[in-house]
């Protein structure tokens, strides 16, 4: 009974973190059609800013996270105009390698700033340690990060669901063409949406810093299971990726707890068959 | 259909290969047997390249050629140097069985794998291949008893190749035997490619639907070159393991799958001398940048691929033939 209370909070604490970090690359993709591996770099950039404002500014955890955010979604916002923009239609190759490109560029730039090795997180003391519920000890931050990752995906689905920026974009998916010809100025949606994605996966790494490691390699390491949780739940939609992010952090601790010697080696071969099954997604057309 | 600028970088059809090209690269393989004379102590390193170029070659039938892009090439590199390796602390060490049968691995495990991945394509196709990639990964890491884990296959020996020339300490019978082979496998592909079949792999790059209009099994044809692609990368990945003795886990890595990428498209893709001239380049700049902090060579990777993806496209082959082309005298 423990066992599975335990897998089950930390595969949702888990799940919670890679939606908040995919949500913004899956709507993206479905937006513009580009293929960016490099997502996972804003979410490294997120967890660095809200490391070091926490640690040498000393600034509290509630403090760093918003600022962070807003840090990385002005530098997903400039980056979107200058550098994307100028490869929408451009072939899928060339979309990948400069994506490529620019994890490269973050992960040395990463480095030379802060040096090689993870970032450790200060958390405040009232977050340290662990609370017991109904018998069962669980670290205090991951009930911190649930909280805070289900509100953000609450305001989310508000947005999406029922503003008329939210509108818009499901407007712009669905078939930007005539969401042009109704008078959309998709290139300014774009950009805003980027620099909303980029945003969201800031917090994730900010707040997942202690479940994602944030270091160097932060981008080509957690890569796959962007990319999966993207690709499993389809482009465009903000549903399938959370489904598919809840059911990747549950199975992958389910998997390392009960088979540590395996690994996630089940999880791939999962997501394999599933994305044969079915190439676009969950939520996407068969 | 392809928008101008693409039109531009692709390599024109050739009627017949001109004089002064054949010149060229007759030049360059004859000056590449030079090199355990006229410069000993960089024939590992030379080998090396060959290896690399080999393996360059093999993903260019796919990205150049047949316009599939994959973030796994890795997996079949290392499928090869693994069955190479564990062939020869096992069974047998004859250099030419065991390179035979990591060729013959990898393209067994191209066919499972690409038999299911090319039902796909897109995002679904980029994950799928970087999934196969690391699930093999992660196999070869945890069957320690097998692979070695983490620390490799260390000492792996092989008998003389032929049964007359030893794998000796200076590296020179190394160096032929995958000169002779990365020979081999370039005529092979140049056939291949200026095939029929290979036309049609063009034509799926460019238009898959058209193609599959006029009536050409693109499934089949990509397959196809899939496997004969995984192995290429496979008897890479055995001349690696015989080469240097050692098999390690990273050669079935995502980095691993992300340099070759880069070695190719620094050259020029789809132009058969784009690995020649890429992995070069990419060894040198490695070379020059990683000595000091390995983030000068991260940045130095990186912005490779951004001024070529943004300024350069087609690589340095692609930037030679344009400014020939400007400067009148024609791509011929």
């Amino acid at each position: 009974m423990t066992a599975v209370v335990t897998v089950l909070f930390f595969g949702v604490a888990y799940g919670m973190i890679l939606y908040l970090i995919s949500v913004g690359l899956s709507v993206t993709m479905g937006l513009m059609g580009f293929v960016n591996l490099a997502h996972g770099v804003f979410a490294m950039l997120g967890g660095y800013a809200a490391v070091t404002l926490m640690n040498q500014l000393g600034l509290s955890l509630f403090a760093a996270l918003p600022l962070a955010c807003v840090a990385v979604t002005i530098i997903g916002f400039v980056l979107e105009r200058t550098l994307y923009s100028r490869l929408y239609g451009r072939s899928e190759l060339d979309q990948v390698l400069f994506s490529m490109g620019l994890i490269l560029i973050s992960m040395a730039v990463v480095r030379l700033i802060w040096g090689p090795m993870a970032q450790p997180v200060q958390l405040p003391d009232y977050l340290k340690g662990q609370s017991v519920v109904g018998g069962i000890e669980l670290p205090t931050y991951r009930f911190v990060l649930v909280a805070f990752g289900a509100a953000v995906i609450v305001a989310l689905w508000v947005i999406f669901e029922r503003t008329l920026f939210g509108a818009r974009i499901r407007a712009a998916v669905d078939n930007r063409g005539m969401a042009q010809a109704i008078g959309i100025d998709t290139s300014r949606l774009f950009a805003v949406t980027f620099g909303l994605g980029t945003g969201l996966a800031a917090l994730g790494g900010a707040l997942g810093a202690d479940v994602l490691a944030i270091a160097p390699n932060y981008p080509l390491h957690y890569i796959v299971y962007f990319m999966v949780v993207v690709a499993v739940g389809g482009l465009g939609s903000i549903r399938g990726p959370f489904i598919a992010a809840l059911s990747i952090g549950l199975a992958d601790t389910a998997c390392k707890y009960l088979l540590p010697e395996m690994g996630s080696v089940f999880i791939f071969a999962f997501v394999f068959a599933l994305l044969l099954w079915r190439p676009n997604g969950i939520t996407g057309k068969r | 259909m392809t928008d101008r600028s693409t039109a531009a970088i692709l390599p024109m059809p050739q009627a017949g290969i001109s004089g002064t090209r054949k010149a060229l690269s007759m030049s360059l393989w004859v000056a590449a047997l030079a090199i355990p004379t006229l410069a000993p102590g960089y024939t590992p390193l030379a080998n090396q390249i060959v290896v690399m170029i080999l393996f360059a070659l093999s993903l260019d039938l796919l990205v150049g050629f047949t316009g599939i892009v994959t973030l796994g090439h890795a997996a079949l590199f290392g499928t090869g140097a693994y069955t190479a390796g564990i062939m020869a602390l096992r069974w047998t060490n004859d250099p030419l069985i065991t390179a035979l049968s990591g060729m013959a691995a990898a393209a067994l495990v191209g066919l499972l794998t690409g038999s299911c991945m090319l039902r796909t394509k897109g995002l679904a196709f980029l994950v799928l291949s970087l999934a196969a990639a690391f699930m093999l990964h992660e196999l070869a890491n945890m069957a320690t008893s097998v692979t070695g884990g983490d620390d490799g296959l260390q000492g792996v020996s092989f008998s003389p190749l032929l049964g007359v020339f030893e794998f000796d300490f200076r590296g020179h019978t190394a160096f032929y035997y995958s000169l002779a082979c990365l020979f081999a496998a370039f005529l092979l592909v140049r056939r291949v490619v200026n095939s029929p079949f290979g036309w049609s792999l063009r034509g799926i790059r460019e238009n898959d639907a058209r193609m599959r209009a006029i009536g050409c099994p693109i499934y089949t044809r990509r397959l196809a070159a899939y496997v004969m692609s995984s192995a290429l990368a496979g008897l890479a990945g055995a001349l690696q393991a015989q080469t240097t003795q050692f098999v390690a886990l990273n050669s079935l890595s995502l980095e691993l799958s992300g340099d070759v990428l880069i070695m190719l498209i620094l050259g020029g893709s789809g132009r058969l001398y784009g690995a020649f001239v890429g992995v070069p380049l990419f060894m040198f700049a490695q070379d020059l940048l990683a000595k000091e902090d390995p983030a000068n060579w991260y940045l130095g990777q990186g912005l490779i691929l951004m001024v070529m993806t943004l300024f350069v496209p087609g690589g340095v082959l692609g930037l030679v033939e344009r400014l020939r082309r400007s400067l009148g005298r024609g791509g011929r």
